[in-house]
Parts: structure tokens; C-alpha cells; sequence
């Protein structure tokens, strides 16, 4: 099963986010989510992630940052500071914000190298494969594919 | 906000209709009870629409209208037999009646063969569709005005979601060589006065066709009464099967017209220099058709002559009665169209929330509803939205259906904002 390990590991409350591998936040994930009883909960959860999400550059809100294979609309700005890439996110549906707060934690403020090189699996591992629709799964994937470029686009440039 | 009246059952036993339906009773996401609300993007199928569809392929089946052996004629016959019984659901005589594969082929093969017909002629003249039309009667109109020069027409939807016929009366004039227009609008559930406008039509000579999709499970359907020369829908909203389709064309009208497509089965002789062709309808069903579609239709539109026209108005009046009252409780919530109409096909918006999120989270519930711009965006322009969600019932849905609809509803909102 995907979700055995114990939501409140002693040692999670002692790891700066930070400083947490994408390995670790995906797993750190896992538990938020195993520790849901119901849908209701789980969606609450992600609604709320998605409320907390940095406010959008108004800038940026335009086709040019538009994440193309996705129902609803989201948008995804890179840049890349001293190696590492900073994104910012927003969609107009709240669960689908809500889940791209979700990437956000995982995928912001990492190096290209450690977006490229993380799992493929986060939507199984998650379980979110279980409970998205084909359409929502395929949204969610297309923003991961997106990061992805992104990353590899980066480190190609070698840009600092 | 659940209304306490009930859905009238005298003289038409919703359970037992519902009954008939076997995937109304499967659960989705595990346990969940499905509570379908989607029926105007297709309807669920009879157990004897099923049924009829097996008995073909385990005892029937042979190419139709060819071979001369014993399965190609009973083929043959059902395949005929098929027609027959749409042609007298429709009022019409079977040689009106074409095989598709749906609404949309049939607008195509319609706008292809007419425009096809009177060619050049076009320049200068106008085809008029109305602003409610599903891009299926969009495009492919806009597709014959780009090739031959003809000017597109939108008779306006005014604010409560109806046709403004004083409009069309302006637009339809002298130069309007086609009228093409929906019966029932598949995103805001409004009937179009169509005998009206293709009445105009008639006074300027010009051709008509009727979007019947969503009408021909609502609406005694008299091609005659209409007064239309074409008439199109699909099977698998009228509880048929998928991949079938009909076109109603008036018989003067379609012996003038050439094909639609070239191949087998429509051609009288063919030489490498010149092929001639068969007569309507024949002449536009190119290839081995849909036989099983046809007789899994005619199966359907049997099932569905046996309920009573005016019980089964009076089920969907008080379902969309039921339906408009609930969700006008709402706060915040608009309904685009008109807030009275017999067809349980309602279309919201809801002030602050995303249709897509109310999907994701009704569908959590089991409820299927649709969530997006039903393939009408210029309407959704015109109302100023991008996306609606939309609940559409049947003959099958109960109250019960439409409690939980509301209570879903009241969750997902409650989660929302």
C-alpha cells in the first residue's frame, strides 16, 4: 500500500522543508494525504494548498506561460536564480491550483539537475492516480512535463 | 433546499423504466451510487437496445442490400425495417430517410451536397444559423460560406436564452439561400420555434435544415408539421446506440442533390470513365453501413413509443420544475436560459467557483454532470462565460436522482468557497 508510513515520524517535524530532497517532500506528501479519511478531506486539503499559493505575476498571466493540455487554465513561469529555478503558478479552478501548489512543493527551488533527475512516479505515489479523472491525471501530467522542460531548457543554457 | 413535492409517477412508472436500464444500478469511485445527470451528451440504453444489437451479430449478421444468400436478405430487412420504423417516428416516408453516423455527419453531408449543388451561385447570398447553434451546425456552414463566397448569418439570442424572431425575420431575406437552426438547445435547454423559422425560410425560397439532437427525445418529432426540408439527429441520445445517426430529407429535395461520398452500395453503374448513382436514399449511404447502429435505433425509438407522450412531458416538466427551483435557492447561482421549460437541460454558473471544480467534486459523489462550454463558445460569449456546468435528465431519472444532485451540489460548494 502507498500510504503505511506514519503521518507524524518523529523525525519529519526536525527537516527544514528546505533542505528536504524531492524524494523526502514526495514522501512527507504521502503521509498528508494517507492521513485523509474521506474525499472530502483530501479536496479540502488540496483547496486550501492551492489557496495558499503565492499570488500569480499578472505579467505572466498570458499563452506565452500557458501550460497547453490542461481543462482548466494554468499558467507556469520559470526563472533561475544561482542555479536554481523559481516557478510561479496559477489556475483558475481551485482544485487545479490546489494540486499545482502541490508540484510547487515538490518541484520550486530545486536545481535542474534535481527536477530532472527526480522520480517519474509522484501522481501514483500520491495516490492521486486513484482519484483523479483521465482528463484531470493528464492536466496533472502535462504540468509536470512542463517543469521538466523547463529544467532540462535550463540546464542546456547552463543560465545563472 | 430539497423541494418536498414528488415526482408525479400516475400513468408512468419511472422505477420501472429505470429498471430497464442496467448501468443505472453499477456504483463508480468503489461505492458510490451513480447518479446520472449527463444525458443530454448521451442517454443510457434499454436492456432490449442491448439486447437487439447481440441477437443481430448471433444470428443475423451479413452485409446488407448485396449478397443474394439467406442472412444478407434477413440482414437486408432488418437494415430496411430499421428505416421504416425511424421514417414513421418522423412522419415521413422511408426513401426520406438516410442512414449517418450522427447529427454532425448529417449537417456535413447536408451542407456538402446542397452547397455542392448550387456552387457559385452562393456568392452574394447568405446562410443563417442562430447564435445558440452547436459548433456542429457552426462550422460546417462556415466551411461552404469560405469555399463559395456566401455570407454567414447569427440570429441573436436575447438575455433569457431565446431566439429574438423579430431578428430573424430582418436576417432571412431575399438573398438567403439556407436556414439552419437547433430545436432544442443542447447548453440551455430552450425549444426554438422552428415551425416559425422555417416558415421564413420557405418565403424566400431558401432551404431548411433542424438541429434535432436534443429534441427528438422531448418533442413528437412530424417532419410535415415542421415544414423543414431537413431534418437531423442521433441515435444515442433517443436511448439508442452509438455511431448512428439519421438524416430526414425532404424526397423532392433529395433527388436533386449528388452525393455526399463515393464507393460502394450508392452507384447504379460505374465505368472508369463515369459512374452513375442511385437514388436517395441510397445514393447517400456509400459503403457497408452501420447495420447494427440502425437496428439497435429502431429497437430504441420502439422502446420509446411505448411511453406515453404526454406522462413522460409531464415526468421531464416536473423534474426541470424541480431542478430550476433547487438550484434558483442557490446564492449566487445563475441559470443561463430561460428559468421555465419542459426540458430537463439546465446550465449554471455559479458566482466565485470554477464549473470544473463543481464537476470534480459532484463527480467524487458519483453525480455525472457536464462541466465545460458544451461545445457552444460563441453562446458562452454571449453570455459572458467561459464554462457552464449542466445537469440533463431522462425519462429515468428520478427525484431521488435530483436529491442527491442537490445535496452533492450543496457539499461541493460548501468545499469551494
Amino acid at each position: 500500500m502507498l500510504f503505511l508510513r506514519h503521518c507524524f515520524e518523529p523525525s519529519n517535524f526536525f527537516v527544514d522543508q528546505h533542505i528536504m530532497t524531492i524524494d523526502q517532500t514526495i514522501g512527507d506528501l504521502q503521509n498528508e494525504f494517507a492521513s485523509f479519511p474521506d474525499w472530502e478531506e483530501r479536496y479540502s486539503h488540496i483547496i486550501s494548498m492551492g489557496k495558499g499559493l503565492a499570488p500569480y505575476n499578472e505579467e505572466y498571466r498570458n499563452d506565452e506561460f500557458k501550460v497547453k493540455g490542461c481543462q482548466s487554465q494554468v499558467w507556469l513561469h520559470p526563472s533561475i536564480t544561482d542555479g536554481t529555478i523559481h516557478f510561479e503558478a496559477d489556475s483558475d479552478a481551485l482544485i487545479v491550483k490546489g494540486l499545482v501548489a502541490l508540484l510547487m512543493r515538490v518541484y520550486n527551488e530545486r536545481t535542474p539537475t534535481e527536477i530532472l533527475n527526480a522520480p517519474p512516479d509522484l501522481v501514483s505515489r500520491l495516490g492521486l492516480d486513484q482519484h483523479l479523472s483521465n482528463n484531470r491525471a493528464n492536466g496533472l501530467a502535462s504540468m509536470l512535463k512542463q517543469i521538466k522542460l523547463y529544467a532540462l531548457v535550463y540546464s542546456m543554457t547552463r543560465t545563472t | 433546499m430539497s423541494s418536498t413535492s414528488t415526482i408525479s409517477s400516475t400513468a408512468f412508472d419511472v422505477y420501472a423504466v429505470r429498471a430497464e436500464f442496467p448501468i443505472l444500478s453499477r456504483t463508480v469511485h468503489g461505492d458510490v451510487p451513480l447518479v446520472y445527470l449527463d444525458n443530454a451528451a448521451t442517454a443510457q440504453k434499454p436492456q432490449c437496445v442491448i439486447d437487439s444489437i447481440s441477437r443481430y451479430y448471433q444470428y443475423s449478421n451479413a452485409n446488407v442490400h448485396r449478397g443474394g444468400h439467406a442472412l444478407g436478405a434477413e440482414a437486408t430487412a432488418l437494415y430496411e425495417d430499421a428505416r421504416a420504423t425511424v421514417a414513421s417516428f418522423l412522419g415521413a416516408e422511408p426513401n426520406e430517410i438516410i442512414f449517418t453516423r450522427g447529427t454532425t455527419e448529417g449537417i456535413n453531408l447536408i451542407a456538402a451536397s446542397w452547397s455542392q449543388m448550387v456552387g457559385d451561385s452562393l456568392r452574394g447570398r447568405n446562410i443563417v444559423i442562430s447564435g445558440m447553434e452547436h459548433h456542429a451546425n457552426i462550422v460546417p456552414w462556415q466551411m461552404v460560406c469560405e469555399r463559395t463566397g456566401a455570407e454567414l448569418r447569427v440570429i441573436d439570442v436575447r438575455d433569457d436564452g431565446t431566439l429574438d424572431l423579430n431578428h430573424a425575420r430582418t436576417i432571412i431575406d431575399e438573398a438567403t439561400a439556407f436556414v439552419s437552426i437547433v430545436h432544442v438547445s443542447n447548453t440551455l435547454g430552450v425549444t426554438n420555434d422552428v415551425r416559425e423559422i422555417c416558415s421564413l425560410a420557405r418565403a424566400v425560397g431558401a432551404r431548411s435544415l433542424v438541429d434535432g439532437a436534443q429534441a427528438v427525445v422531448h418533442h413528437a418529432t412530424d417532419m410535415r408539421h415542421i415544414g423543414c426540408d431537413f431534418y437531423v439527429f442521433s441515435g444515442h441520445k433517443l436511448y439508442g446506440p452509438t455511431g448512428i445517426g439519421v438524416v430526414f430529407g425532404r424526397a423532392d429535395v433529395l433527388a436533386t442533390m449528388p452525393p455526399y461520398q463515393g464507393g460502394g452500395a450508392m452507384i447504379s453503374t460505374v465505368t472508369f470513365e463515369r459512374s452513375t448513382y442511385l437514388d436517395a436514399p441510397m445514393r447517400f449511404e456509400a459503403g457497408t453501413p452501420n447495420m447494427e447502429g440502425a437496428i439497435g435505433l429502431a429497437e430504441a425509438i420502439r422502446w420509446f413509443k411505448r411511453i406515453d407522450p404526454s406522462a413522460l412531458r409531464e415526468h421531464e416538466a416536473s423534474l426541470a420544475k424541480r431542478m430550476h427551483a433547487d438550484l434558483s435557492s442557490i446564492d449566487g447561482l445563475r441559470i443561463l436560459g430561460p428559468t421555465e421549460s419542459h426540458v430537463g437541460i439546465v446550465s449554471f454558473v455559479i458566482d466565485g467557483i470554477h464549473a470544473n471544480d463543481l464537476g470534480v467534486l459532484l463527480d467524487e459523489q458519483g453525480v455525472a454532470i457536464r462541466v465545460g462550454h458544451h461545445c457552444t463558445m460563441p453562446l458562452m460569449k454571449r453570455f459572458g462565460v467561459s464554462s457552464t456546468a449542466r445537469a440533463s435528465t431522462a425519462a429515468y431519472t428520478t427525484s431521488e436522482d435530483l436529491d442527491a444532485f442537490s445535496t452533492a451540489l450543496f457539499r461541493a460548494i460548501k468545499l469551494l468557497r
